[in-house]
């Protein structure tokens, strides 16, 4: 991605910082549900109050596993890439739509059963906060200022002073 | 090597701390994620250990292979059409519009259930029904030329026809024990619905019979015996979780007509298409009555009214798990204040079921606690729930399909607990979820929320089953295998007298009161109490 106006270094820190705090947030869902052994998303998705038909589908006997092994894997994958500063653009894009499905499942939409949640909410919510966070550190990655990505980044700049 | 000189003659401290920062931020997330799971595990393992519940599901019954057992159904009506499907027979109405309903609601599992459910091998050889728009509808969908299915017009002809080897019965209350007890004495088992008799009487004479004839299997429609979480709660009240249970309260809210018996008149029925006699046997001599054969439930004539057809419900589902038997004292009130339609049974009724000697154990000093009171209370003009509870000196258990203890804030046994906060009063210390993998010591409002919007059913194997089915196949094992319903005659004798104990109180306004030794009613003596029972005044 190709910078018009460079980012002044604050800017920068904040970016990262809003990075790592959505890593921290992923990650830490990913191992909760990882060393809980009982967990599964079928609740959730059996009592979806939108798009009943496709979250049943993912809910059915013969979906379910996957569904709880690829949910716990994308979780893991996000959080770790994003704190690490490591493919931060395609977890992004994959944060983001893990975090669509959970906003479907139970959107907040004026008219639809609230679910359990700590606050109060129309249209917007907390999940659909975080996929518009993560559409920012999409389209501004900072993993070649701070994150695994330096590594190759200065190798291929000395590979091209050299 | 000299591009690796460069690279990290380029690659500066400040450069490897913004590079590797990262990996201390996920070890230290990753290990708090451990720590949370670990420690909320070790709470679980305490409380599992500290409770010891055992959470086990009721035996499976036995094997249904062999001869096909050859089926007779009594009562073609609304129920008797739900237990010919937990028999594994559907009407090709009820499959069409199932079919209907399920292409319009992919949510609607009924036919898919239904197809899936195991086939119990018996044959339905014969069917009685006096109303031949019913009858006629069973022999459509029921006749085959492999499987024939006969009509009867007498119940009697169907018992004595040799061409079957157990009946169902499913006939308004006054129907149940005469037809029982002519199916045991004649050999044939009978699966017969609640309450299991219309009298106090003829509860002594089907168990007399029951007795006399220990070949014939007699099983009484309580398919709540089937509850998977009933056994756990037994073994959570044998391991006096809970303490002395002083109250238990349960009850039956409905708001619909339905509810209130007020079911669909058949513009068919008339005297030509009903055997109208035969509907009354021994009740009141009336003249033909639509409304009388349709919605019986709503006369004492022919049904019982709350305490004969839904305290029997709850009673049998409290008995089931503390096996506290007949009550020494009941008292009940009400009267009709929902529906003044014509009927006489209540549609409000609360009824106090007065244990005075029966405990469940205690967490305190000798002789202080003995004694329990069910309440069971029911109107037909609300319907919010408000769930079965037993409530102990230590602990309260919501009994349902999930089962969840809470501690009592002034417990004696757990009060060191609640004192070091480890135990806080508005959360479950249990909770027995049949469709959860695991045993959840210590659950989330989430899981409860879950719960509550009733996607969980009574659950075998994980699969979503029809308790009715499962109460059914039990009796047939029971034929087949030996062993015991579990509900036979002596559940049903103590649901029956206690549900006749509570109509006579409704109607006398007199505490009621059992002698457990000489097992009578031993209030009212010298007066006939089924008399009082069966009287059908319109008020």
């Amino acid at each position: 991605m190709t910078q018009t106006s460079p980012l002044t270094s604050t800017q920068t820190g904040v970016l990262v910082l809003l990075r790592l705090l959505i890593g921290w947030h992923f990650l830490y869902e990913g191992v909760i549900k990882l060393y809980s052994p009982g967990w599964t998303a079928k609740g959730y998705l059996l009592s979806a109050t939108y798009m009943e038909s496709f979250f049943h589908w993912l809910a059915s006997e013969s979906m379910i596993s996957t569904i709880d092994t690829l949910n716990i894997a994308a979780l893991l994958f996000v959080g770790a890439a994003l704190i690490l500063g490591f493919k931060t653009q395609l977890a992004s894009l994959i944060g983001v739509g893990l975090l669509l499905l959970y906003y479907f499942a139970h959107p907040p939409f004026p008219g639809y059963p609230l679910g359990p949640a700590e606050g109060s909410y129309w249209i917007i919510n907390k999940n659909l906060i975080e996929a518009a966070a993560l559409l920012v550190v999409f389209l501004f990655p900072t993993s070649v200022s701070f994150g695994l990505e330096r590594f190759f980044a200065k190798r291929s700049l000395s590979s091209q002073t050299h | 090597m000299a591009t690796d000189k460069k690279l990290f003659a380029a690659f500066s401290r400040r450069d490897l701390l913004k590079s590797l920062a990262g990996v201390p931020i996920l070890g230290a997330v990753w290990a708090a994620g451990i720590d949370t799971t670990k420690k909320s595990k070790l709470e679980k393992d305490f409380w599992l250990e500290k409770l010891n519940i055992k959470a086990s599901a009721p035996p499976a019954s036995g094997p249904m292979s062999g001869n096909s057992l050859r089926i007779g159904l009594i009562g073609f009506g609304i129920r008797g059409e739900q237990l010919m499907r937990a028999l594994g027979f559907a009407t090709q109405e009820w499959m069409e519009s199932m079919a209907k309903s399920a292409q319009e609601d992919p949510k609607d599992k009924r036919l898919e259930d239904f197809l899936a459910q195991e086939n119990l091998n018996v044959k339905l050889t014969a069917i009685c029904d006096i109303f031949d728009v019913r009858a006629e509808k069973a022999l459509r969908s029921f006749h085959t030329e492999a499987n024939p299915c006969k009509r009867y017009t007498s119940y009697l002809d169907l018992i004595h026809s040799g061409e079957v080897d157990a009946v169902i019965i499913a006939t308004p209350d006054h129907w149940h024990a005469p037809m029982a007890q002519a199916a045991i004495e004649a050999g044939v088992h009978a699966y017969i619905e609640k309450p299991m008799t219309h009298t106090i009487e003829e509860t002594y004479r089907l168990r007399e019979a029951v007795r006399n004839h220990p070949g014939s299997i007699l099983a009484v429609g309580h398919q709540h015996r089937q509850t998977l979480s009933f056994l756990t709660a037994q073994d959570a009240i044998a391991k006096n979780t809970l303490g002395h249970i002083s109250l238990v309260v349960t009850n039956t809210n409905r708001n619909d007509d339905n509810g209130a018996w007020q079911y669909e008149i058949h513009p068919e029925a008339s005297p030509e298409t009903i055997d109208w006699n035969a509907f009354l046997g021994a009740a009141p001599q009336v003249p033909f009555n639509a409304e009388h054969f349709f919605r019986w439930r709503k006369w004492w004539a022919y049904g019982s009214g709350l305490s004969g057809d839904l305290l029997t419900h709850d009673y049998d589902r409290v008995n089931c798990v503390l096996k506290m038997g007949i009550p020494k004292y009941v008292t009940a009130s009400g009267g009709i204040y929902t529906h003044r339609d014509g009927r006489n049974v209540p549609d409000v009724m609360q009824v106090n079921m007065d244990f005075p000697d029966f405990s469940t154990g205690s967490s305190q000093e000798d002789g202080k606690e003995k004694g329990m009171t069910l309440v069971y209370s029911a109107t037909l003009g609300n319907q919010f729930d408000r769930g079965t509870v037993l409530m102990g000196h230590d602990a309260s258990m919501e009994l349902g399909n999930i089962l969840t203890i809470y501690a009592d804030p002034r417990s004696t046994k757990y009060k060191d607990l609640i004192k070091e906060g480890r135990i806080d009063p508005q959360v479950p210390i249990y909770q027995y979820d049949p469709t959860a993998e695991g045993v959840d010591a210590v659950t989330s409002a989430t899981a409860k929320y879950f719960a509550n919007k009733g996607l969980l059913w009574t659950y075998r194997d994980g699969k979503r089953v029809d308790s009715t089915f499962l109460h059914i196949r039990e009796w047939l094992s029971c034929i087949r295998n030996g062993g015991n319903p579990s509900c036979g005659i002596d559940e049903g004798f103590e649901e029956a007298i206690t549900a006749h104990m509570a109509g006579l109180s409704y109607k006398t306004g007199r505490k009621i009161e059992w002698d457990p030794v000489a097992e009578r009613i031993i209030s009212l003596p010298g007066e006939d109490l089924d008399a009082i029972l069966l009287e059908n005044l319109v008020i």
